[in-house]
């Protein structure tokens, strides 16, 4: 009954997976390939701000576009409306009752029917925002699917490291490259224009983020000092990485690309220089991404990677016994 | 309101003879003052350093901010005693700079002046009452507001980890205002709130006591001006708030040197704890900050347009109503830390319906104008002003309640944009609009009408080109907080760094109209607004007498109602 249920289960299965890539004969099928990786060229104008730019950056996620949609079509035109309202009345009295106009003042002080309309109506205004709003945030806080992959975020003063459990537990440290002309922030670290492929100054970073693309991913994120915030403004996410905890959110990136963002609560003297530079490939491209680390695993889920590590991983449980497989699930 | 200047008159010419006994000398008046009236100048003069020197900071953020990379800061980071700093000492002197012109401008800035100064000044008269209730304590609060900015200015001068000075943030989020910031810097800032939050809450104390206690015969609570209205739910505001306060930077401090862990998650602590404690002091303190310029706005409008408040208890129980629902709504101010779904979708609903008495108060305002006889005097142009940018500021503040639209704008210039146009823009601007209204008052002096109409246009036109930019970065993603930013984001910094300047020129014209009202400002009258200033301050002489009311006034039916 367990054993049945655990098989079913395509998550418990990369797990299992990890735990005999890990503790037994290790994957030497896996270790055949060594992966291959070189960073992808940023776009201009995508996944990072525009000189001059005046709304919200191009969004690359389903829920950053429902997000956007929202703000342009419901709240940019309500709030531009009212703000508008306000300003033609106020001009209206100031042309109409001045005292040239106007040399004797009324001395009405009640209208109980306006005073009640403007109570209501705007009370109207806000539930018709409200029930978008509401409905965003219901999405944003729908959970991965079990079988997503996760990719663990933790923040420290000032660099960012991600952590890939299900492809072998290799960590990954990003520090933001150095900027020609200022004082060296990271040691060791080269200069932003370097490569071929660096994206801005204070934004690009020596080792990116790297995601598969197409997919739903769990991004868990924590701190190891104080409290600092992931964010990547194209892709609409924003979350705290906060010491003793682990803060969990859905991260999609509909296409490739490198979306850029920084650190967004303040957390010491570097705050500023601590971007985050994601980079999301095709699957078979991020699967040869990860095999360019050492102890890499492909993680063996049966969708979508329907690459030939996947299918090996598939095979891995199946020879372990039973109550092994209840240990990785307990 | 229901109170007509004519029958204090006779009183006022009785008051005339304690002018020359009752005066004490230099500094028993200044130093010992127990008179409301001396302890509201003060008030004010106080809250003007502490702007010059917030102000200051301020500027020295624009101009490091009016182009990519690191410009000055190694420069001020000297100038607060760093020998040779390191990048990292330069750039914690950014976070000294952020941190110290947010808490000057909230508690040694806009409160003393609106509420210390302006409440302690026309409170007491507006009641017809000769004082406050507890004078003493009065000037207690004062000076522990002193003393409180003495420690705030300290701590720019001793080490703060990894640099002079505490570099939290106005928040003082922990771990960071913890064991992320060894060096007694940040206690001193942490000292520098006690001691002021203890001040404001002496003061909320005595507003509360006077306003119940100290109202002249006739003045009903629904007969009190606005202005008075608008302290009282403020001073109950400080009252229920600063305990919060003061009991989490207590904490805070017992973290930092006794050992506890309230915040550290490594002895079972949580530093989101402490978030929703500062949060559930921060939000109503925003409307502390902001109900005393609703009433401040009241009183001119209903001068100038020489009509009585436009649904008077509507706009009394609009504030009660903001006062209450703020202490309901703090964690939006929190989205991004990891609320549950339930908890973020209540606090999206409920900060949004602070917009509804928010939207009856500025529509009762323009209804206050319509069918008036408007004059345009000075204090009139900023009220109709602050209309405006208070209403810029609110709507960017409805876009920002919903909780999965914050999850992109939360900690980035668009929230910086929105809470100055609410504060900067809209509490400053009802602070100047009160200035103007009376400052002859509290002088005797009257101002020059031009200059106040110049220091309105340019002031105008700075903030706006200072702060509406930066709805621009926000939404292109720019982080607060951010000494340095990618060459995408010059443009608009560099708008705002030119807007900056054309502000603080702006207040060298104010200055400059106050040199001239005490060297060549004509004597003010009694009443020199006219028919439209009906509240009691205008039954006094300009400046008032140094103990008004000692006979009390009796208010009477007014003929409409």
């Amino acid at each position: 009954m367990i054993s049945g249920h655990i098989a079913r289960s395509p998550r418990l299965l990369g797990k299992a997976c990890i735990f005999s890539a890990a503790g037994l004969l290790a994957a030497p099928a896996l270790a055949q390939d060594e992966g291959s990786y070189t960073p992808m060229t940023p776009t201009e104008g995508v996944g990072m701000p525009t000189p001059g730019g005046i709304g919200f950056q191009d969004q690359y996620s389903p829920l950053g576009e429902y997000a956007l949609k929202i703000h342009n079509y419901a709240l940019m035109p309500i709030i531009t409306i009212i703000t508008l309202f306000v300003l033609a009345l106020l001009i209206w009295v100031v042309v109409r009752y001045n005292r040239r106009a106007n040399p004797v003042a009324s001395k009405t002080s009640h209208n109980t029917a306006i005073e009640v309309v403007w109570t209501i109506l705007p009370v109207f205004i806000l539930l018709g925002i409200a029930v978008p709003s509401i409905d965003l945030i219901a999405k944003q806080y729908k959970p991965a699917p079990k079988e997503a992959l996760t990719i663990k975020v933790t923040g420290n003063q000032w660099f960012w490291t991600y952590g890939y459990p299900d492809n072998g537990e290799f960590e990954v440290i990003s520090n933001m490259l150095n900027i020609p002309g200022q004082p060296v922030i990271n040691n060791g670290v080269r200069e932003v224009g370097s490569e071929a492929w660096d994206g801005p100054s204070h934004l690009e970073v020596d080792n990116r983020l790297v995601v598969p693309a197409g997919e739903p991913i769990r991004l868990q994120i924590t701190a190891a000092d104080v409290i600092h915030s992931f964010a990547v403004p194209s892709l609409w996410f924003k979350l705290d990485a906060v010491p003793g905890r682990i803060n969990e959110k859905v991260l999609f990136v509909e296409k490739p690309g490198v979306y850029y963002g920084q650190c967004s609560e303040l957390c010491g003297a570097k705050h500023g220089y601590m971007p985050i530079a994601l980079e999301a490939l095709p699957r078979e491209k991020y699967n040869q991404w990860v095999l360019t680390h050492p102890g890499a695993v492909i993680d063996g889920r049966e969708e979508p990677a329907a690459t030939a590590p996947a299918g090996e991983g598939e095979t891995v449980p199946a020879d372990m016994p039973e109550d092994a497989a209840t240990e990785v699930a307990a | 309101m229901a109170t007509t200047a004519d029958q204090f008159q006779g009183h006022v010419a009785d008051h005339g003879h304690d002018h020359g006994h009752d005066h004490p000398g230099f500094f028993a008046r200044w130093f010992m003052s127990t008179n409301h009236k001396d302890i509201g100048t003060m008030y004010l003069i106080f809250a003007i350093i502490a702007g010059i020197i917030g102000g200051a900071f301020s500027g020295m953020m624009r101009v490091e901010l009016a182009e990519p990379g690191i410009q000055y800061l190694d420069t001020f980071a000297r100038w607060f005693g760093a020998e040779n700093p390191d990048f990292t000492a330069t750039l914690h002197t950014w976070n000294v700079l952020i941190t110290a012109h947010g808490l000057i401008m909230v508690f040694f800035m806009v409160m003393p002046a609106i509420i210390g100064g302006f409440g302690n000044w026309f409170v007491p008269i507006m009641i017809g009452a000769p004082d406050m209730a507890f004078p003493r304590m009065n000037n207690i609060s004062f000076w522990l507001t002193v003393a409180g900015f003495v420690s705030l200015l300290c701590s720019a001068f001793v080490p703060g980890g990894t640099g002079l000075g505490a570099g939290t943030g106005w928040t003082v989020y922990a771990p960071l205002s913890t064991y992320g910031s060894p060096g007694p810097a940040v206690d001193f800032g942490i000292f520098a709130l006690h001691l002021s939050g203890a001040g404001s809450i002496m003061g909320a104390i005595n507003f509360i006591t006077t306003i119940f206690n100290m109202r002249a015969p006739g003045m009903t609570l629904h007969k009190m001006p606005l202005f008075v209205w608008s302290v009282l739910v403020t001073a109950f505001l400080l009252l229920l708030s600063l305990p919060v306060l003061a009991a989490a930077i207590t904490m805070l401090l017992t973290d930092r040197n006794f050992g506890t862990t309230f915040f550290d998650p490594a002895g079972g602590g949580d530093p989101v704890l402490y978030q929703h404690l500062f949060w559930f002091f921060g939000h109503p303190e925003v409307y502390i900050m902001i109900l005393p310029g609703f009433g401040i706005i009241s009183q001119i409008i209903s001068t100038f347009a020489k009509k009585p408040v436009f649904g008077y208890l509507g706009m009394a129980y609009a504030m009660v109503a903001i006062g209450v629902v703020g202490f309901i709504v703090w964690a939006h101010h929190m989205y991004s830390t990891g609320l549950s779904v339930n908890t973020k979708m209540y606090f999206t609903a409920a900060t949004m319906v602070i917009a509804v008495p928010t939207g009856v108060k500025i529509f009762s305002w323009i209804a206050t104008m319509w069918g008036g006889s408007m004059e345009f005097r000075s204090p009139m142009i900023w009220a109709i002003g602050f209309i405006f940018l208070f209403t810029v500021g609110g709507v960017t503040g409805v876009v920002l309640a919903n909780g999965g639209i914050d999850d992109n704008m939360h900690d980035t210039y668009y929230v910086v944009a929105h809470f100055h146009y609410v504060l900067s823009l809209g509490a400053v601007t009802a602070l100047f609009a009160g200035f103007y209204y009376w400052f002859p008052k509290m002088s005797g002096k009257m101002h020059s009408e031009f200059l106040s109409y110049v220091h309105f246009a340019v002031f105008f036109v700075g903030v706006n080109m200072i702060f509406f930019p930066m709805h621009f970065l926000g939404m292109q993603g720019m982080p607060r907080r951010y000494p340095d930013y990618p060459e995408a984001f010059t443009y608009w910094n560099h708008i705002a760094t030119i807007g900056y300047m054309v502000m603080a020129a702006s207040l060298v014209v104010w200055f400059v109209n106050i040199a001239y009202a005490f060297l060549a400002g004509r004597k003010a009258e009694d009443n020199y607004w006219g028919e439209g200033a009906t509240t009691l301050e205008w039954t006094l002489t300009s400046p008032p007498p140094f103990h008004q009311f000692e006979t009390l006034p009796v208010i009477e039916e007014a003929v409409h109602h």
